[in-house]
């Protein structure tokens, strides 16, 4: 039996074996403790999780986040999300084929009203945002609920298997992301005024200021004094055609499927989308020895961090900017993409195709903050605060530090004088900014040390590891900010830390004193990929910053130890002239790609946009011109747009992009109205309202 | 000075829209006038989409009768599916009180020739499987009865409106009646206005307002019932279901769900102590209170999933039963109001008949039955209708 789990992986260690016994379709498998259903099937590489009732399309994992309906299986004969249903032994699954069958079971079930819990404060979302803010709330003696529909506390931190950008001090930046999580989770356990709520997503919020909690498995109703959203972001998607084959799916949805679940996904990955989320995504595919064949951009440069972007060039994935996928193809699942060049009105340009044999695209083109919840709160007039990227998208060291600001601010709110530094208000911004422009480098060296680091972060971004490890103090930024540029500004030990901690991998370390001939320099590189791939002694091509050639080299020693905190350092012997060129080394040539064709008007038209509902491009644009419309209530009426499981999470905004390219971009359109509950809830939670 | 339009209708609802169409099929240059930014986007999509002629009021069994025989052929005479699903209407009874209330009303139901019947439990049960069977005495079916989209059929009655040439004006709320004696010179909105030789006052929450801008006043007072939807199932519950008892939670009146042709069970409960107004959020109170009557009744739908929650409001009229027919003291003014949460089921029966009112001068149905719905009779008699 394949199986495509990670043994193997340079930062995560892998998970306790497979030891529950589960059933897909009649055959028998075995899953990890706790481990999704979604995870446990693709780890056997099954990747077709139901077919839709109205056309039999096949369907699976898309979101991996509990917010779409793609994963959904028949559960011991109930329909469950596959995504956040964890395997238990002897669990019978099977994929649902069309509608399912209601149960005849005519037991009367036991049935008590449900008492009101009340709180001071009701956290929704335990990632960065809300631990941070619960961890400030929680030393005051308030009454804490913090509530996740997740399994563990943590967010997307778990997945974040990256150093952390932003500031050593604030944030813990250098550190790895899920390590920061594993720490805030600590700290937030600890806190005896704090319930901690997992696998209990938030559906609602109403009129009489109640929010509705799926407490596990019973629906609970609490009241809080005071509500505080941070349930983070959802991933924004594309439409185009064959976007709704199984293997399509969200980069965040992949890095939970092979960070956190440790699951192979996929052999060969496609990535669209070149910020922060789509750059990683690939650097974590090759980490979990995942063949990249590129990337592209619709913009005509990549919108993420400048190092990420160069990070996998040197790995040799070919990155196309100003270009976009045309369509996804294949019987059943994903089997190839095309991608083609586009010009400044984002239109194809016949010609430029080509065609690429994948089995995943992930599709990462940007998050919306999950702000649902928020939104109703405000409506209804009930005490609400937002923080994280259910406020403002942006990094995680972002959304800590604007957890502990809110929390500190809704401490005010009890009548505690606690002071709120304009430095943290400072420091959010800087974090939460885009970033900023990218200057010329410039290698300084100022006490000519034979041996120096070469720091190629050239882009303003917040970030200042390099600048605290540094046992001298003589990395600092060229204004003193975090944004600004960090330079050698004074002598060198040589100790390689800056090597170990950047998180943009943008440091390597140059020792001219290696070879006294002056002939050879060793240059210390940063490796994060998975051991085994190079070897002492072993002759590389070495490549620059931008993964361009420069020569050849030898690797002398790989050197790896506690405080370098998982992160290898490769010792490579180059020609002395080439020293401050080279920044890694070139593992795999590039491969030309086939042509492809072009997507025709019927390929674009049979584009699913509802997913849920099975919904086409050609159906809503012809709806609207046909109708006139201007009303996302009257698609809704007409074709069921927005209508499924997913309640229009996934398209509302793409049969916006819709409206305004059939209407003109400054039509007016009625916003789709939204009601509870923001996921679907089992009829049997509201039955018994269990303990008080 | 020439008129815009024969007929302004406000109000693209339920029963605005359905007028509007059968004024255009008889020749007539209509004008339907709404607030919202599309049809049915009032109360309409709020309904359940039950529709039946087995009500007690002659009146309402004449209205639906004709709704029905509209609904249910509209898929061959218009060739759009509007999500028409037959199956009737059962009503399972657990108390001798409400037996009697039932029985006693078959007779007059079986004068108007509707097909309905007192059937034992067992027969209940086939109709309704699962159906919990202690202390079930037995019940109603009635066959004829049935269920449609209330989204698929507004949008069809639309389009079809549109191709008859009704010209629809949305986001235009109603500000005023220019009144030229007895009679309406023009409506103003809060984009124009419009001349027409008749109007029509089909704006369902909102129709005492109109009535008051032509100097007259009828009392339709709103009061709101939550309802929701599940995610779909296979086939397996053919009638819509009607529990008239009231619930042991003490909040409750009847409560009602049928599964819908495309899978979802759709349900809603009539509370105990009507919530006037028009507030249409949604409220923490209705979910476990609904699922936990569900339940009881049929134990097997706790393997159903919740989808979604909203409310709607009933326009009521103080007894219960719509107000149609000529306006009183104003000459070119016609009402289609107080529909009483029924709004849907009667709208295209109500349409037809006001309809042919003004442009024939005499609805189709009796003529002294439709009196019974008139503005003119005395509107504070009391509730009147038992199963409203």
């Amino acid at each position: 039996m394949t199986d495509n789990r990670i043994t193997k992986h340079p930062i995560l260690t892998p998970n306790t074996e497979a030891t529950v016994n589960f059933k897909f379709n009649g055959k028998s498998y075995k899953a990890r403790p706790g481990e999704p259903v979604s995870s446990a099937m693709m780890a056997y590489g099954i990747i077709v999780f139901n077919t839709h009732h109205k056309d039999g399309a096949p369907q699976g994992i898309f979101c991996a986040n509990g917010q779409c309906a793609q994963c959904l299986v028949l559960v011991n004969g109930r329909p469950k999300k596959a995504c956040i249903t964890p395997v238990e032994e002897g669990m019978d699954v099977r994929s649902l084929e069309g509608l399912p069958e209601l149960p005849a079971d005519d037991e009367l079930p036991e049935m008590k009203e449900a008492p009101v819990t009340k709180t001071d404060v009701l956290i929704v979302g335990a990632g960065p945002a809300g631990m941070a803010a619960a961890t400030e709330l929680a030393v005051a003696g308030l009454s804490i609920i913090i509530a996740d529909d997740k399994q563990e506390l943590g967010g997307k931190l778990g997945l974040q298997t990256h150093n952390f950008f932003g500031s050593v001090r604030d944030c813990n930046a250098g550190m790895r992301g899920m390590d920061i999580g594993t720490l805030m989770a600590q700290e937030l356990e600890e806190l005896e005024n704090v319930s901690v709520w997992l696998g209990s997503p938030v559906v609602g919020v109403f009129v009489d200021g109640m929010v509705g909690v799926l407490k596990g498995d019973k629906y609970v109703l609490v009241k809080p004094k005071h509500l505080l959203i941070t349930a983070g972001a959802r991933e924004k998607t594309l439409a185009f055609p064959g976007c709704d084959l199984p293997g399509v799916y969200g980069g965040g949805a992949f890095q939970t499927l092979v960070n956190r679940d440790m699951v192979k996904a996929s052999n060969r990955l496609f990535i669209v989308g070149g910020g922060n989320v789509g750059l990683i995504a690939a650097y974590h595919a090759m980490q979990a020895g995942i063949e990249v064949l590129g990337l592209v951009e619709a913009l005509p440069k990549c919108g993420g961090y400048k190092v990420h972007l160069d990070k996998i060039k040197r790995l040799g994935i070919p990155v196309w900017t100003s270009h976009t996928a045309l369509k996804a193809e294949g019987n059943g699942k994903l089997e190839k993409v095309t991608i083609a060049q586009i010009d400044n009105t984002f239109t194809p340009i016949p010609g430029t195709e080509r065609t690429f044999d994948v089995d995943t695209l992930l599709v990462a083109v940007g998050l919306a903050p999950v702000n649902e919840l928020l939104l109703k709160a405000r409506e209804f007039g009930m005490s609400v605060y937002a923080a994280g990227d259910a406020d403002v998208i942006a990094e995680a060291s972002a959304a800590i530090f604007s957890g502990h600001i809110t929390g500190r601010k809704m401490l005010r709110e009890f009548g505690h004088e606690v002071e709120i530094p304009q430095e943290w208000y400072d420091i959010l911004d800087m974090l939460r900014a885009k970033p900023g422009p990218t200057h010329e480098l410039e290698i300084k060296n100022p006490r000519k040390s034979n041996v120096y680091p070469v720091i190629r972060c050239t882009q303003e971004i917040p970030c200042n590891p390099c600048t605290a490890v540094c046992p001298r103090d003589s990395i600092r930024t060229n204004n003193g900010k975090m944004t600004g540029i960090p330079q050698l500004w004074s002598d060198c030990i040589g100790c390689t830390r800056c090597v170990a901690i950047c998180p943009g991998l943008a440091i390597t370390l140059v020792d001219r004193s290696y070879d006294p001939t002056g002939k050879k320099a060793l240059v210390t590189l940063p490796w994060e990929l998975p051991v085994g791939i190079i070897k002492p002694s072993q002759s590389v091509r070495t490549v620059g910053f931008e993964g361009e050639a420069i020569g050849d080299g030898k690797v002398i020693a790989i050197r790896s130890s506690g405080w370098q905190n998982r992160r290898q350092l490769l010792l490579v012997e180059v020609p002395a002239e080439q020293a401050e060129k080279v920044a890694g080394i070139g593992l795999f040539p590039l491969k030309e790609p086939a042509h492809g064709k072009p997507a025709t008007q019927e390929d674009d038209d049979n584009t699913i946009v509802c997913r849920c509902e099975r919904v086409t491009k050609g159906d809503i644009i012809r709806y609207i011109k046909e109708h006139d419309c201007t009303d996302f209530n009257a698609l809704k009426a007409g074709l069921r747009v927005g209508m499924g499981p997913c309640g229009g999470k996934t398209c509302t905004e793409l049969v916006m992009r819709i409206f305004r390219q059939v209407k003109g971009k400054d039509a007016k359109v009625e916003a789709h109205v939204e009601r509870p509950f923001t996921q679907e809830v089992p009829l049997s939670a509201f039955l018994d309202g269990g303990e008080e | 000075m020439a008129n815009d339009y024969d007929v302004i209708v406000i109000g693209a609802g339920s029963v605005g829209v359905p007028t509007a169409y059968f004024l255009a099929k008889d020749g007539l240059k209509v004008l339907c006038i709404d607030g919202n930014a599309s049809s049915g986007q009032g109360q309409n999509k709020a309904a359940i989409g039950g529709v039946r002629a087995t009500h007690s009021d002659p009146a309402k069994i004449t209205i639906c009768k004709k709704s029905l025989e509209l609904f249910s052929t509209w898929k061959e005479n218009v060739g759009t599916d509007i999500g028409w699903k037959p199956g009737g209407y059962c009503f399972p009874i657990y108390t001798e009180g409400d037996e009697k209330t039932m029985k006693d009303m078959l007779p007059i139901q079986k004068r108007f020739g509707l097909n309905i019947d007192w059937i034992g439990p067992k027969e209940i049960a086939q109709a309704v499987p699962g159906i919990n069977m202690a202390g079930l005495r037995g019940g109603t079916l009635s066959p004829e009865d049935g269920q449609v989209s209330p989204l698929m059929a507004m949008e069809s009655f639309t389009q079809e409106a549109r191709k008859l040439g009704v010209e629809f004006r949305f986001r235009e709320k109603v500000t005023g009646l220019k009144m030229d004696g007895n009679a309406v010179k023009s409506v103003q909105t809060s984009a124009g206005a419009y001349s027409a030789a008749k109007i029509v006052n089909a704006a369902g929450a909102d129709a005492t307002a109109i009535c008051e801008m032509a100097g007259f006043n009828i009392p339709v007072i709103p009061d709101s019932h939550e309802a929701g939807i599940t995610s779909p199932v296979r086939a397996f519950l053919p009638p819509l279901v009607v529990d008239i008892r009231k619930g042991p939670e003490g909040m409750t009146k009847n409560f009602y769900f049928g599964q819908v042709e495309s899978g979802q069970i759709i349900f809603c409960y009539t509370p105990l102590a009507p919530i006037l107004g028009t507030d249409r959020r949604e409220t923490s109170e209705f979910m476990p209170i609904i699922a936990r009557r569900l339940v009881g009744l049929i134990p097997r739908l706790k393997g159903l999933t919740i989808r979604r929650l909203w409310r709607g409001l009933y326009p009521m009229t103080p007894d219960g039963v719509p107000v149609i027919g000529k306006a009183p003291g104003v000459d070119n003014m016609y009402l289609g109001i107080g529909m009483c949460g029924q709004g849907f089921m009667m709208g295209p029966g109500v349409g037809y008949n006001l309809a042919a009112h003004i442009t024939k001068g005499k609805p189709t149905m009796d003529a002294e039955i439709y009196e019974l719905l008139s503005p003119k009779r005395n509107l504070g008699r009391g509730k009147a209708e038992r199963l409203a």
